[in-house]
Order: C-alpha cells, then structure tokens, then sequence
C-alpha cells in the first residue's frame, strides 16, 4: 500500500495552494497528489480559451513535471478518489490501489450540475468541465450553425460569447429573470445582455427547458414560454455541483458540499476540504455557504495547507466573499462582494451613463460591495477594504468619484 | 532562492512631480499618457502621496490565481513576469493582487504591471526628490550569505543591539584568515573572548588591554607578514578604547602606518561597564557620569570629531558608517579590508545602543538611520588618492526633534541644548563637506 503523510485529492487551484502552503512550511514529509484527469494541473477556468482557441491546450498546464520533482511531490495521473476509510486513514483510487495517509485534502472540485430537462439523456449534449470537454466542445465548433446553451452564468456565457464569435448562431436559456445571477444586479446584466444582443446573441432569460428531443442534425429543446428550439449543439452549463459523492457513507459531514470550519478542517479527524467541493462560513453570514470561484480556492486551499502542515503563521478563514472578473467583447465587468437592499444601515450609490456602470454598497461606512462594468478598480484592492471592514466614510465622496485611486491609497496607507 | 533587487518608496520625501509616471509612461507605450503608467503615485486628500506599484512579491498571489499560467516568478530577477501569449484577460490576476500592482490597460487591452526595466528602472532614474530608489542590497543576501558565519551562534548581547549584526557582517566579510582582537567593552562583553577557555569566534582572537589595541594588532601583522602569510589583523574596538584610553597606540600605529583594519562600534560611551561617558558621548546626553538632575542636565562637552582626527593621520583608508546603510557599509568594508593591505585602515560605525541610549529595541536600525537623516551623523569616506567626499549626501535633513525625541538619553533637553546640538551639527557638516569640496579642488589641477 503507498503510504503518504499528505495525501491531495485534485489537483487544481485549492490543491495546489494547499502544496504551496505544505512546502513553504514542510519541506520534506511525503506528499502525494491524486488527480482524475489523465494530464498535468490545469483550472477549470481556462476552458472556454480552450475552446476558443485563444489558449493552447498544451499550454495551460498550472505546474510542470519539473515543480512535483523539486518540491518532492508524488503526483498521480488519472488517479481519482472512489472511497475513503477514514478510521483507517487510507483512501481507494478508482484502479482499486488503497493509499494510507496521515492528513488528507479533499478538493475534488465540482461537476457539472444536469438540470432535470425531460429527455437531455436521449440526446447528444456537451458540458464544460475538464480538458476533454473543452477539446470535444472545441472539435463540435466546425461543424455548429445553431447552439443552446443552457445556463446564463460565467461558463454559459463566455461559450456563447466564443460561439457567437465563431458565427454560430447562439440562443442562452436562463432559468433565472437575468444573466449572471448572484454577481450582477438586473440593471448591470441587463447592460451585459443589450451587449450580447447587439452580436446577435439571443437570451432567454426567466426561460426553462422543459424538454428535449433528438432530431435530424442535433436535438429540439422545448423552452418554457419561448416554444421549440432546433439546436445542432447543445452546451449544458447550467452551474456545478460539489463532487462529493464519493464520501458518501464515510461519515464525512456533507450539506450542499463538505461542511469544514475555519481551518477548512471536516468533522472527521485529519480530512481537510477546499475549494469548490468545500461549503465554508460566508463573511456576511454565520451560515456556510458554497463560494465556487478562483479565488476562494485559493484561499482555502492555503488556509488548508497551512493547518495540516501546522504552520503556526495560520490565521483562520476570514470568509467568503463573492467575487468575479468577467470579460465580455472586450470589455470588463468586475464585481467584488455582496449586493443587499437599502435600508438597515446600508446605502447604495450608483453611477451609470454612456453604457458604464457602477454600483457601491456601503453598509455603516464599510465597504459591502462594489460593481462596475468599464469602470476600472482594482478588486484585489476592494477584497480586501471589504475583509479588513475598512471605514471609508471619510473619504465616501472621492471614493463614490474615483473607486481605483482612492482605495489605492487606503490601501497603501494600510500597507505602508 | 536568493534575494532581489526592489524599488522602494519614500513617500515623505515624494513631491507628487509625476516624473516617475512620466517616464515609466514613455519607456512601456512610448507616449505620455501617464494613465498607461505602471507606476501610480496618488495625491491624498492631506497632500501627501501614495503608491501603486508591482511589489514583485516573494509569495505571489496573482500567479496562484492566474488559471492561464500566464504568470510566472523568475527566479533569477525575482521579477513575476507575464506571458502575452497565455494571457487570456480574465483579470483574475488582479483579484489576487492587495496592491493595485497590476491593473487592466484599456489601450493595451490587457494587464500590465512593472517589470524593473530589466534592472534599471525608467521611474527611479527620474526621481528628483529621492522618493524612488532602486535597491540593490539583495547582493549583499546573495554574496554574504553563503559566507561562513564566524561567531558563536548564542552570543551575550542586549536585547536589539547591532553590535552583533556588526560583528556577523565584519567577520564574515574579512572571512577565516583573520586574527582579531578585542579590547575591553561590549565585543568581548558579548562572549567574543568566549567562556570556559573557548572562544567565541572560529578565528584567533584576543583581548588586549584597552591602552595598547593598535600597537598588540600591529605587532601580529607584522609577526606574519615576516612568515610570509597574508593575514588580515582587525579590531572590533569601542569608542572609549578607541577615542580615549586606546588613543595614543592607535595614533602611534596610524602614523607608522601599520597594516591593520581597526573598526571603532561607537555606541557614544563606555556602555559595557554601565554607561558612562566618553570623548564620543555628544554634548547634552545622559550618561551614568553625565547625570541629570537639578543641577547637571547631562554632558557638558561636545563629542571630538574622532574619525576627522584619523584623516589627519594620512591612513590608507578613513571611513564613517551605519548598520541602517548597509550597502553603503559593506562597500566601505571591503575598501577598508583591501586598503589594511598597504597601511592604517580606520573604519568608525556610529551603532545606536538600546540600553545606554533609553529607547525601545525594535528601533535601532530605525534609529540609525533617523541619525543619518538630520545630519547628525554624516557619512563619508576617505583615502590619500581621492581626498574626502560625502556617500550619502542629505540635501535636506530631516528635523533633529525627531532624533533627538526618539531617545531617552535627552529627554531632559532644554531649547537652549537643542540649539547647542544643531549648531555643532550644523558646524560638522560645513567643516566636512568643507574638506570634501577642498579635496575636489586640490586635486584638479592633478587633471588639468
């Protein structure tokens, strides 16, 4: 049986985080990492260049062989976790081999979520989640004059983007009133999708695919209150799901994903969790919550790694905190932290014109939110005005005017 | 991994002139828009400037959340480095970044962030105010961290005293073929001469009576220059040993110019054997034997100008220095190691002392350099060749409150004691950057 002190499941940006923060503090000890994928580590976030062609499939690769052989890291390729025995300390790869571990690292990310659309199994659909989706969805482009995609949210829409670009003609069925949800509020995507009317994009918003069909070249989709849709690709991204069925019946404690706490520690002892697959507290709530992006993984992936190398520099989860870059014909829409309703303590300042637009959330002074669409700010910045609960009322004014300049010098202030 | 090269920014010393941004502008898009910079420097509501800027960072956050692998840290310049070709402008990137150090370009149409300029920085060279520098004291990680430390590793020193940085860093520096000796004071107070019949060091050392330092280290160059080995003989000296009771060997081998490399760690007293004052102690300052009460309100004399005194004994080398410039040290270090080859090399560091002085102890690099700021210690250097100048000129020197204040040795100061000490200040700079200027003048007829 392979013995290991750190045992890794997945290998993208939580995982390897997690390493990073394991070697700056732990050098030696073993350290293995199990991967799904048949390839070096890549994000999920790079799939839609992949398709487009922007990104080279060969070239995205996240680390090299080089870097697992200098920080002394064992990594296994297509080597994805089937089951765990936590009262053992050992987990079993899908090929049967058992792994003992002293620590192990759950991020294993999510899966594509398949909403229950009345005969999608009977027809041929893509999804978007690992590198071989991108290279079947890249191949089926050619051939494509009519897509659905399925989903209004960051995958669904830089498909349709890609695809639109591509001169395929594309409709996006949104289930929810508006693109984007849970980023940008109804004015701000209703900016986003006038700009994707504009190249002929066509969006469904507050539409359900009730059924689908196969027909001669693809399939027909039914959509609720918009009639059939004749579609000869089909892209199914209508969100992900934590990959957390494996743990099923381990006593692992699961809600939505795997519940930890601060240190991204599970209920069982030495299992941690990170990354998409994670349910973290949220830093607005005291309830966990699932906080799928970038860089939460990041995050909590270094929060873990930390804690199961017991490094004692380990400040706790802060919290997350929703936050999203999304570029779109050339241009950027940024949104960094939680929308909410006046009142209570909380004021909302709003600048739009000339096709721009900026949204600020304060609440007591403090930063809660901020949203733009080419109003540039720095949300590195803004993350962390929100984290460190940054009094700006002083300079509300200048910073309602002027976002970038003036949390760059709160900041420098802060750092200095 | 090494350490790097930096910019660093001293944002009182900034004018807000926007030279930086100008030229940074001009050397990454060729125009002037200074938007396109990738320096920012922000005018605050109070007046005063911030930065923006590209921290080069040891532990990047924007190369962890690249998905793209579009950002890399270079090991070799420690520059992180970014790839057209694998961007793909999710400006993720800059979720990462706490700094505003890297920022969408709508021009460009991707980010951009600093690249150093390869190493010489467009920004730095148009600084006129001094509020950019270019550092490049990682050499010193680089070179001299590899070099064996020849010091015990427990040592017997105050808490925050840079009398041990000082002998580390010497020590190494001048490297095993070394004899070493240490007069009475802190050095051997710190375990130099070692317990129990070892010493504290891993080269030869011995403690000489604190009259006869110069004439003892004389002796033993010579001893060896006679058996044909090259060994450099150093003393780690205080500056009473050196100033005061030390005074007339050191003057008597200075003049023979005997090849030795004498370093005097000026802590302004006899602090070892409790404070009391010395012929450096300056004028106002609280000593053990310059008390304060109703009376007395510290010393009544001013400090002898002791490494003046060196120059005017004609040595191979004189140089003043501050662990707070370490570049600066280290390059007067290895002038003065190479200089103790041919004659007298005479290196004086002015060491700010945590207990004798009265001030916390986290502060004392902070200390040294507030020294240097308002001119009260000045640095320069000398040889025969090239006269006097100045290495670290201050045109414009920081208020002497802000030293003076940070001290608790002259707490008691009255206005009247103030003044005294910025007039001898005041007199030091106009005597030294006299000799200075008079050098430069007497040696250019030499050119003419």
């Amino acid at each position: 049986m392979l013995q290991t002190h750190y045992l890794i499941a997945g290998a993208s940006h939580a995982a390897l985080a997690a390493l990073h923060a394991i070697r700056l503090y732990d050098a030696e000890r073993p350290t293995t990492v199990v991967s799904r994928d048949d390839s070096l580590p890549y994000s999920p976030t790079v799939l839609p260049y992949v398709v487009s062609g922007r990104s080279q499939p060969e070239r995205v690769f996240l680390r090299s062989e080089a870097y697992f052989e200098e920080q002394k890291i064992k990594y296994l390729r297509g080597a994805g976790v089937s089951s765990i025995a936590p009262e053992r300390n050992v987990a079993r790869l899908e090929s049967g081999e058992e792994v003992a571990y002293a620590k192990l690292l759950v991020a294993t990310g999510a899966r594509p979520a398949i909403p229950p659309v009345e005969g999608l199994g009977d027809v041929r659909y893509h999804v978007l989640r690992s590198l071989d989706d991108a290279l079947k969805l890249r191949r089926a482009l050619p051939g494509a004059r009519r897509a659905v995609v399925l989903g209004g949210g960051l995958i669904g829409m830089h498909a349709a983007e890609n695809l639109a670009k591509a001169g395929v003609e594309v409709t996006v069925v949104e289930m929810r009133p508006q693109v984007l949800p849970g980023y940008f509020d109804a004015e701000a995507s209703a900016l986003i999708e006038r700009a994707f009317a504009r190249k002929g994009v066509r969006i469904y918003t507050g539409s359900m695919a009730v059924r689908a069909a196969p027909a001669a070249s693809g399939c027909t989709l039914t959509v609720s209150g918009r009639g059939a849709l004749a579609a000869d690709l089909l892209l199914v991204a209508a969100g992900v799901v934590p990959a957390t069925g494996f743990l099923d019946g381990t006593g692992i404690e699961t809600d939505r994903g795997v519940l930890v706490d601060e240190c991204m520690r599970t209920n069982c002892e030495n299992i941690w969790a990170a990354g998409d697959v994670a349910q973290a507290k949220g830093f607005y709530g005291s309830e966990k919550v699932l906080n799928g992006i970038l860089p939460e993984a990041v995050e909590q992936g270094r929060v873990a790694g930390m804690a199961m190398a017991g490094d004692p520099a380990l400040k706790g989860y802060p919290g997350g905190v929703p936050i999203n870059t999304y570029t779109f014909f050339g241009r950027q829409a940024l949104s960094v932290g939680a929308d909410m309703a006046p009142g209570n303590g909380v004021e909302v300042v709003k600048r739009d014109g000339d096709d721009r637009y900026l949204k600020i959330v304060l609440r007591d002074g403090r930063l809660q939110g901020i949203f733009g669409i080419d109003v540039p700010f720095d949300p590195g910045i803004m993350w962390q005005l929100i984290l460190r609960r940054t009094d700006v009322s002083a300079v509300k004014g200048r910073f309602v005017e002027n976002p970038r300049e003036t949390a760059r010098v709160l900041m420098s202030r802060t750092w200095r | 991994m090494g350490a790097y090269d930096t910019i660093a920014f001293r944002a009182d010393k900034c004018d807000g002139c926007n030279a930086c941004m100008v030229a940074c502008a001009q050397a990454k898009t060729g125009g002037g828009d200074t938007a396109r910079s990738r320096i920012q420097v922000m005018e605050t509501d109070e007046g005063a400037f911030e930065l923006a800027l590209c921290r080069q960072c040891a532990d990047p956050k924007c190369v962890l959340e690249c998905p793209a692998a579009a950002l890399a840290k270079n090991a070799e310049t420690g520059t992180i480095e970014w790839s057209d070709a694998q961007c793909v402008d999710c400006l993720l990137c800059t979720v990462g970044c706490a700094y505003g150090g890297i920022a969408h370009d709508a021009v460009a149409g991707h980010v951009v962030k600093c690249d150093l300029c390869g190493g010489d920085p467009a920004c730095v060279k148009a600084c006129e105010s001094g509020a950019l520098e270019y550092l490049t004291t990682s050499r010193l990680y680089n070179e001299v961290g590899d070099l064996e430390d020849l010091f015990v590793p427990g040592l017997a020193g105050c808490q925050g005293c840079n009398t041990e940085l000082l002998m580390r860093h010497t020590l190494r520096r001048v490297g095993p073929d070394t004899v070493l000796a240490t007069p009475p004071g802190c050095v051997p107070g710190m375990g130099s001469v070692g317990y129990n019949g070892l010493t504290g060091t891993k080269v030869p050392v011995f403690h000489p009576l604190l009259t006869n330092t110069a004439s003892m280290l004389a002796g033993v160059r010579r001893y060896y220059k006679r058996q044909g080995r090259d060994v450099t003989c150093m003393a780690l000296a205080g500056d009473g040993g050196t100033a005061d009771v030390g005074f007339q060997s050191l003057s008597g081998a200075a003049e023979r110019g005997e090849e030795i490399l004498y370093i005097v760690i000026d802590n302004e007293g006899y602090m070892n054997t409790g404070m009391q004052r010395s012929g450096c102690t300056p004028y106002g300052a609280w000593t053990s034997t310059t008390p304060v009460g109703p009376e007395y309100r510290g010393k009544t004399q001013d400090a002898k100008n002791l490494p003046a005194i060196m120059v005017m004994h004609n040595c191979e080398y004189v140089a003043t220095a501050s662990t707070a410039f370490m570049e600066d040290l280290y390059r007067k270090l290895d002038k003065a190691i190479a200089a103790s080859k041919r004659g007298f090399a005479y290196l004086h560091v002015y060491s700010p002392c945590t207990t004798g002085w009265r001030f916390p102890s986290q502060m004392n690099i902070e200390i040294a350099r507030k020294a240097v700021e308002c001119n009260f210690v000045t640095l320069w250097e000398f040889d025969p060749a090239e006269g006097l100048h100045l290495t670290n000129p201050v045109d414009r020197p920081a208020p002497l409150a802000g030293y003076l204040e940070a001290l608790g040795k002259y707490r008691h100061l009255s206005g009247e004691q103030v003044a005294h000490i910025q007039s001898w200040i005041d007199r030091n700079v106009a005597f030294v950057t006299k000799l200075a200027g008079e050098a430069q003048r007497g040696a250019a007829p030499a050119h003419a």
